[in-house]
C-alpha cells in the first residue's frame, strides 16, 4: 500500500510541476533564464577605463609622463584636463568623471631634488569598484615611477649621488630599485573578476529559492483546492513521493545551473563533477524538506512569494561570500548555519571553482545532511499536522 | 475616497501578512544587514604564512603581517601546497610565502623574491588582504634600501624622498573609512523595502479580486453613483494607495532616520532632502506595483512579476557592479528599475551633498513611475469589475 502511495504522490507532484503555471515558471523557466541574466549583468568581470579628470598644477615633462602612464593603465581613462579643482569638481558633480587626480605644482622639482611629493587622488565612493580602479592605477604608476626615480639621473639628484648609484651598473640599479621582488598570485579567480566571485553563490541560491517557491506554490494550490486525501495516505509516504518528484526535476536543473551556466560564461570550473554530485544530494534533500516546512506556514498560495523572495538578499550575505564569514558577529554566524544555501554555496565554490575534494568540505557536507535530517523531521511533523487537520474537517 | 482610505487602513491593521510586509520583514533585514557589517571594514581575517627561510628577518615579517588591521596570522605551513590546501578547506583567505634564502639574498643584494597568494573567490577578503600584503612587501624592500642608504651616510629625512618619491594621498569622497555598511546598507535596505512595497501594492489589489471583495470595494467607492464610472475607479484606487502609502512612508522615513540619525551614515544634503527622496521612491514603487497588477491581473502572476523584477533591481541598479561595465542593452534596461534612480539620487544628495536639482532627471524618472496609476485608472476599474479569480 505504501509503495502505491509513494508512486501516486510522485506522479501527482510531477504532473503539478509541469501543469501549474506558477510552479513551471519558478522550477523550470526561472532556473533556465535567471542565471543567464545575472551572468550577463556581471560578465564584464571588472570595471575598466573609469573616466577621471586630471588637474596638472605642475605642467612639466614628469607630470605629463605620470598622466600618460595613468591613462595607459587598464583601470582608468583620463578624459579631461581641468585647469583647477573647481572645474574638476564640476565634472564630478555632473557625473562625467568618477575621480580627480591632482598633481602638485612642485611635482617635478621635488623629484629632481630628492624630496617627497604627494599626488592627490579623489575617488567617487558610489561604488567600491571605482575607488579600487582609481587607487590601483595610481599606486601602480607611482610605484613604477618611484623605482625609476630612485636610480634616474635627474640632473644631480643628491640622493642618487649619495647612494653611489650614480653611474653604477645596470644590476646595481636594479637592486636599488627593488631590493626585494614580490609577486602576487590571485588563485582560482585569476582576473579578480566580479562574476567569477558572485555568480557561483547566486547560482546555488537560485536553486534553493526556486525550489522553495515551487514547493510553496504546489502546496498552496493543494490546500486551496482542498484536494481530497485517501484515507490511508500517510504523511511519510506522501512526503517521500513528493521529494522524489522534486529531486527528479532538480537533478537536470542543478546540472544546468551549476555546470552549464559556468561553462557558457567561462567562470572558474576546475572541480570534480563526481564530488559536486555527491554534494548536491544532501543539498537538494535539505532544501526540499525546508520547503515543505515553510510551505505549511503559508495559508494562501501567494503568501510564499512574500515569505521567500525577500530572503534572497539576506541569505546571499549570510553565505559569507561577499562580506567575509570570518568577520560575522557570533550570532549571525550560528544563524547562517540554519540555511542549506550557506553550506551549499561555500561547498560548491570550493569544490567547483577551487578544486577542493569532498573531504575538504567535510564540515559543509555533514551540516547539509544534518539540516536534511532536521528539516525532514519538521516537514514530517507539519505535513502530519495538516493531514490531521483535514481529516478532522472531513 | 476617504471611506476607501479608512477601509484600507482597517485592512492593513488587521491582516497579519501586511504587518509582515510592512514591519516584520523590513525590520528583520535592517537589523541583519546593519549588524552583520557593523564593523564597517572586515578586520582580523585569517591568513597563513609559509616561512621556509626561518630567520629573525622572516619572523619579523610574519609579525608585521599579523600587526596589520586586516590580517591575522592563523597558521604556519611547511609548504605552499599545504597552505593552498588550507585555503580550499576555508581555513585561510590568503597566504604569504617567504622562500628559503630570502634573508641571505637580501643581505648579499641578490634580489630575493617573496610572493603572496590571495583568493578572489571571496573578493572583498581578497582585495583587503592583497592591499596589506602588497604594502608589507613594499615596506620590506624599503627597509632594505634604507639600510643601504644609512650605510652610505644618507640622512633620515632624505631617505624618504629616495624610498617613496611619489606618495598617493587617496581621498575617498564622503566615505573615508571605506565603510562597507555605508556602501551596501544604504541601497540594499531601501531596495528590500521597495520589494515589499511592490508586493503590498500588488497584493492589496489582487486580494480584492481573489477574495471576491472587489465588488464591495467598488460599490463603496461609487457611494450611490455608477460603479462603472472612471471616477469611481479613481476613488477606489487612490483611496487604497493613499492608505498603503501612509504606512509605507512611516517605514521609509523610519529607515532614513535609522540610517542617518542613529547610525550616522553620511548625509550631506541634510535629512529633509533624503526624506523627500524616500517619499519619491515610495510613490514610484507604488506606481510600478499598480502597473504590475494591472498588466497581469492575477494575484499570482502579479506577485511573480514583482518578485522577478524586484530581485533583479539589486544587481541592475549598479551599486555593487557599475552599470557602465554591463552590456549596452542592460544599461538601457536599468532605467526601468526605480532602485537605479534612487541609488543615483542617494549618491548625488546624501553622499556627495549636491542639491537635488543637480540630479533632476532621476527624480523625474521616479515621478514618472509615480504617475503610472493615472494611466491605469480605467484598466483598474475594468479588472475590479470583470476579473474572476482563477486559482
Amino acid at each position: 500500500m505504501r509503495t502505491i502511495t509513494i508512486h501516486h504522490s510522485f506522479a501527482q507532484t510531477l504532473r503539478s510541476i509541469f501543469t501549474d503555471g506558477g510552479a513551471l515558471l519558478f522550477c523550470i523557466v526561472v532556473p533556465l533564464l535567471y542565471p543567464v541574466l545575472y551572468s550577463l549583468i556581471y560578465n564584464g568581470e571588472n570595471v575598466r577605463e573609469v573616466p577621471v579628470t586630471v588637474v596638472d598644477d605642475c605642467h612639466s615633462p614628469l607630470s605629463r609622463d605620470y598622466i600618460r602612464r595613468l591613462d595607459a593603465t587598464p583601470d582608468v581613462r583620463v578624459v579631461y584636463h581641468a585647469t583647477d579643482m573647481l572645474a574638476a569638481q564640476q565634472q564630478i558633480k555632473a557625473r562625467e568623471v568618477y575621480g580627480i587626480i591632482r598633481i602638485p605644482a612642485d611635482f617635478q622639482d621635488a623629484l629632481m631634488q630628492g624630496r617627497q611629493t604627494h599626488v592627490q587622488a579623489y575617488c567617487d565612493m558610489s561604488g567600491m569598484l571605482y575607488y579600487k580602479a582609481i587607487l590601483t592605477a595610481n599606486t601602480d604608476v607611482s610605484l613604477d615611477m618611484n623605482a625609476e626615480v630612485k636610480v634616474a639621473d635627474l640632473g644631480g639628484n643628491p640622493i642618487a649621488m649619495a647612494s653611489g648609484i650614480h653611474g653604477g651598473t645596470d644590476e646595481q640599479r636594479s637592486v636599488l630599485q627593488h631590493p626585494v621582488r614580490y609577486e602576487s598570485v590571485a588563485l582560482y579567480n585569476a582576473q579578480n573578476g566580479f562574476a567569477s566571485f558572485l555568480i557561483p553563490a547566486v547560482l546555488v541560491l537560485v536553486i534553493q529559492q526556486t525550489m522553495l517557491l515551487g514547493i510553496g506554490l504546489i502546496a498552496g494550490t493543494r490546500r486551496e483546492r482542498g484536494l481530497k486525501i485517501d484515507g490511508d495516505m500517510g504523511a511519510f509516504a506522501t512526503l517521500t513521493g513528493t521529494a522524489l518528484a522534486f529531486i527528479t526535476v532538480y537533478i537536470p536543473v542543478s546540472a544546468y545551473v551549476l555546470c552549464v551556466v559556468p561553462a557558457i560564461f567561462h567562470l572558474p570550473q576546475i572541480g570534480s563533477l563526481w564530488h559536486l554530485a555527491m554534494l548536491m544530494l544532501p543539498f537538494l534533500v535539505a532544501v526540499f524538506n525546508l520547503g515543505i516546512t515553510t510551505a505549511t506556514l503559508a495559508r494562501q498560495r501567494e503568501t510564499v512569494f512574500i515569505l521567500i523572495v525577500f530572503t534572497s538578499v539576506p541569505l546571499l550575505f549570510l553565505t559569507g561570500v561577499s562580506w567575509p564569514g570570518a568577520a560575522f558577529p557570533e550570532f549571525w554566524h550560528w544563524f547562517a548555519m540554519l540555511f542549506p544555501s550557506t553550506h551549499g554555496a561555500n561547498a560548491y565554490i570550493r569544490i567547483y571553482a577551487m578544486g577542493a575534494t569532498l573531504a575538504d568540505v567535510r564540515h559543509e557536507y555533514l551540516m547539509l545532511w544534518a539540516l536534511a535530517a532536521f528539516y525532514a523531521l519538521t516537514a514530517w511533523l507539519s505535513v502530519r499536522h495538516v493531514f490531521r487537520e483535514r481529516k478532522a474537517k472531513a | 475616497m476617504f471611506k476607501i482610505f479608512l477601509r484600507e487602513l482597517r485592512r492593513l491593521a488587521t491582516t497579519p501578512l501586511y504587518w509582515f510586509m510592512l514591519v516584520g520583514g523590513p525590520v528583520f533585514c535592517t537589523v541583519l544587514l546593519t549588524t552583520l557589517m557593523h564593523e564597517g571594514l572586515p578586520s582580523e581575517l585569517p591568513v597563513g604564512v609559509v616561512d621556509m627561510d626561518r630567520t629573525p628577518t622572516s619572523r619579523n615579517l610574519t609579525r608585521n603581517i599579523d600587526a596589520f588591521q586586516v590580517c591575522r596570522v592563523e597558521a604556519h605551513f611547511a609548504t605552499a601546497n599545504e597552505a593552498r590546501h588550507a585555503m580550499q578547506r576555508d581555513e585561510i583567505y590568503a597566504f604569504y610565502l617567504i622562500p628559503e634564502g630570502t634573508t641571505r639574498k637580501l643581505l648579499a643584494q641578490q634580489q630575493p623574491t617573496v610572493s603572496f597568494y590571495t583568493n578572489p573567490q571571496y573578493l572583498v577578503a581578497a582585495s583587503l588582504t592583497y592591499k596589506d600584503m602588497r604594502m608589507m612587501s613594499e615596506l620590506m624592500g624599503g627597509a632594505a634600501t634604507r639600510s643601504v642608504l644609512t650605510a652610505r651616510g644618507v640622512g633620515n629625512s632624505q631617505q624618504m624622498g629616495m624610498l617613496q618619491p611619489i606618495v598617493i594621498d587617496c581621498h575617498p569622497i564622503a566615505n573615508p573609512s571605506l565603510n562597507y555598511n555605508v556602501y551596501l546598507s544604504n541601497i540594499l535596505l531601501p531596495g528590500i523595502l521597495s520589494l515589499f512595497f511592490l508586493f503590498m501594492t500588488v497584493y492589496g489589489i489582487g486580494i480584492e479580486i481573489k477574495e471576491g471583495t472587489a465588488d464591495a470595494l467598488m460599490a463603496e467607492a461609487a457611494g450611490g453613483g455608477t460603479v462603472g464610472d472612471w471616477r469611481t475607479a479613481a476613488r477606489a484606487l487612490f483611496g487604497k494607495l493613499a492608505a498603503q502609502g501612509l504606512g509605507m512612508h512611516v517605514m521609509a522615513w523610519l529607515l532614513m532616520l535609522y540610517l542617518y540619525g542613529a547610525l550616522h551614515f553620511p548625509c550631506h544634503c541634510g535629512l529633509p532632502v533624503m526624506l523627500l527622496v524616500a517619499s519619491l521612491f515610495v510613490v514610484a514603487s507604488q506606481g510600478l506595483g499598480v502597473l504590475m497588477i494591472c498588466a497581469l491581473p492575477g494575484l499570482r502572476m502579479g506577485l511573480s512579476f514583482a518578485s522577478l523584477w524586484g530581485v533583479i533591481s539589486f544587481s541592475i541598479c549598479g551599486m555593487s557592479f557599475p552599470v557602465m561595465a554591463m552590456p549596452a542593452w542592460i544599461q538601457g534596461l536599468a532605467v526601468l528599475f526605480p532602485l537605479r534612480h534612487y541609488y543615483l539620487l542617494y549618491v548625488n544628495c546624501a553622499l556627495d551633498g549636491y542639491p537635488l536639482a543637480n540630479a533632476w532627471p532621476f527624480a523625474a524618472a521616479l515621478l514618472a513611475f509615480a504617475i503610472l496609476p493615472l494611466l491605469f485608472v480605467r484598466r483598474f476599474g475594468h479588472i475590479m469589475r470583470h476579473t474572476a479569480y482563477a486559482p
